[in-house]
């Protein structure tokens, strides 16, 4: 009897820490999308294409340098400076259009990305040609990656510092004045389009470094790796109260947690994926306005 | 024409109930669905599933129209509960809900592998396309009676400004709910007439790409517009047929056009007709 409940315990310990770690890929994806809406109220679908190409980068500058630790910051400033074209380029342009012309621009964006990926890399993806970061660590009778721990580890302390940014500089309460009232914040001499540029360059960034997480993971990035996970960081800040950057790290964490438990108990009836949304679904029946969304 | 011209066709057909189903709900009353391909694929699955069981046509066209509308008021009610901008989210949701609960279920609606030998209709191929010409013809006349209605004025007003309309007193859930059930109950019906075609269905050709086609569509077409809807989902269904070198780039094709379409001429085909015809230089804005 005790052995049994032991042995439950220690499912549950392993099926927590897997979805601890999936919750800390989706908030680094998806801080970034929450980022973009609170400032521009765009739902921004071609995030998850960025969240690939920081993925393809990572893993073609990691398999030519040999250096994960050079390819990563790198593969997250090109991405940067891309998320501020696409927000030039094709989002600037039709701000002042209803929502859903950016929206569907966007999925076209997003769709568009995804083909050239397939069309250069080849549909089957790529590996590492030396998987970085393999050595496994036995604690406890429970397994752990030194990705994991990495993965974990680097998203907290990613995000960490980008909060402290934001309440402590004076680029972070330009950040904020801005997202709370634009008009007031510009009158008070803030340049609106530096704080958008700046917040379409850390979202983008934020989105390649998950893009390198993922590919760690799996050791494969293909050309549909921003597919689900991004329509699931989409569920992720409409549960966390659009453009409420706490709730949807929050929200992220819940979710990677309710996805591993719901695939060993509803597995059967439903996939990873549908479990998400149903999750979605449910909570925004009961709470419209997401877990900590103000009315 | 050959059997080859004959099929597509129909499928066009097919395609232009479902877009025009879709401009129901987002054309008209703005609601924005990201999970259309969902109410197809209900309308689909019930329609093999009925004709399997030996029920003809007549009972199951209806009932495939039934179920999808049933659905669509349910995913309806969900629009009434959440904010504008959470739609496109809570209805894509929709989607993947579907295509999870189809894709794990193999004991019904075969899993993976969907549900294949779906008896005739008992139509040779002319007279198959000659039902769908109608029924297409009639969910057209039905779009434009709508649109000409008193509910085609209301849908108007709560596609414009939700707040306002209810000022003034109109019934803005009644109407976004009846939206809903005649959009999806269209998407049922090109289910339907979708797996009769075939004969063969599985959960792919109702995932999320589905529901983009659909949308772009609509969006390419411009929204609301009936007869732009109409030409654009002849243009998108036929071109990767008749330019099969963009074969390997359909989707790459349908991405740009979505995104230029949006960036450049938000208004669609019918903006373009419109200022074409009118003659009325619209001056480029400045960001």
């Amino acid at each position: 009897m005790l052995a049994l409940f032991l042995e439950n315990v220690m499912l549950y310990i392993e099926l927590l820490l897997q979805g601890l770690i999936s919750g800390c890929v989706y908030a680094t994806i998806a801080v970034g999308l929450t980022l973009v809406y609170s400032l521009l109220r765009i739902l921004h679908i071609a995030h998850a294409g960025l969240f690939a190409l920081g993925g393809y980068i990572g893993l073609l500058l990691t398999n030519t340098t040999g250096s994960l630790i050079l390819a990563t910051p790198l593969a997250a400033a090109l991405v940067g400076v891309l998320g501020m074209a696409i927000y030039r380029l094709c989002y600037q342009p039709i701000l002042n259009r209803p929502p859903y012309v950016a929206l569907i621009a966007s999925i076209g964006l997003f769709i568009a990305m995804e083909e050239i990926f397939r069309l250069i890399f080849g549909p089957y993806g790529l590996s590492y040609t030396q998987p970085p970061l393999q050595t496994t660590y036995t604690f406890a009778g429970m397994t752990i990656r030194a990705v994991e721990i990495v993965i974990v580890t680097g998203s907290v302390l990613i995000l960490g510092i980008l909060s402290w940014l934001a309440q402590k500089t004076r680029m972070g309460v330009a950040w904020r004045a801005t997202v709370d009232d634009p008009q007031m914040a510009e009158s008070f001499g803030i340049s609106v389009l530096q704080v958008r540029y700046l917040n379409f360059f850390i979202g983008s960034a934020l989105a390649a470094v998950a893009g390198v997480f993922v590919s760690l993971l799996s050791n494969l990035v293909e050309p549909t790796m921003g597919g689900v996970p991004s329509y699931k960081a989409l569920a992720i800040i409409v549960l966390g109260g659009l453009g409420n950057v706490a709730g949807t790290m929050f929200a992220s964490l819940l979710l990677g947690v309710t996805e591993a438990f719901g695939t060993i108990y509803i597995g059967e009836y439903m996939d990873r994926d549908a479990i998400a949304f149903a999750f979605m679904i449910v909570i925004l029946m009961v709470r419209p306005q997401g877990l900590f969304g103000r009315r | 024409m050959g059997i080859y011209e004959l099929s597509l066709a129909t499928v066009v057909c097919i395609n232009i109930i479902l877009a025009l189903g879709l401009n129901m709900i987002t054309g008209f009353c703005g609601q924005i669905s990201l999970g259309h391909a969902a109410f197809y694929g209900v309308g689909a699955y019930t329609a093999a599933l009925l004709a399997k069981a030996g029920f003809s046509a007549m009972v199951s066209l209806p009932f495939a129209m039934l179920m999808a509308g049933i659905v669509g008021v349910i995913v309806g009610l969900t629009s009434l509960r959440v904010r504008h901008d959470f739609l496109a989210i809570t209805t894509m949701g929709a989607g993947f809900l579907f295509l999870g609960i189809v894709r794990q279920e193999d004991r019904f609606l075969g899993g993976e592998l969907g549900i294949s030998s779906i008896p005739s209709i008992g139509l040779d191929k002319a007279g198959y396309f000659l039902l769908v010409l109608l029924l297409a013809a009639l969910a057209a006349a039905f779009s434009l009676y709508v649109k000409r209605s008193w509910m085609g004025f209301a849908f108007e007003a709560v596609a414009d400004d939700e707040d306002t309309a209810r000022m003034l007193s109109v019934d803005v859930p009644a109407y976004k709910l009846a939206a809903f059930a005649m959009g999806t109950a269209m998407a049922g019906l090109a289910g339907g007439l979708y797996a009769y075609f075939a004969r063969f269905i599985m959960p792919d050709d109702f995932g999320f790409i589905t529901s983009i086609t659909i949308l772009s569509m609509v969006a390419v077409g411009g929204i609301g517009s009936i007869f732009g809807v109409i030409i654009a989902t002849a243009i998108l269904t036929l071109m990767p047929e008749f330019f099969r070198f963009i074969g390997n780039y359909k989707l790459l094709v349908y991405g740009i056009l979505l995104f230029a379409v949006m960036r450049f001429a938000p208004d669609g085909l019918a903006g373009l007709g419109r200022l074409v015809f009118k003659r009325r230089v619209v001056k480029g804005e400045t960001p």
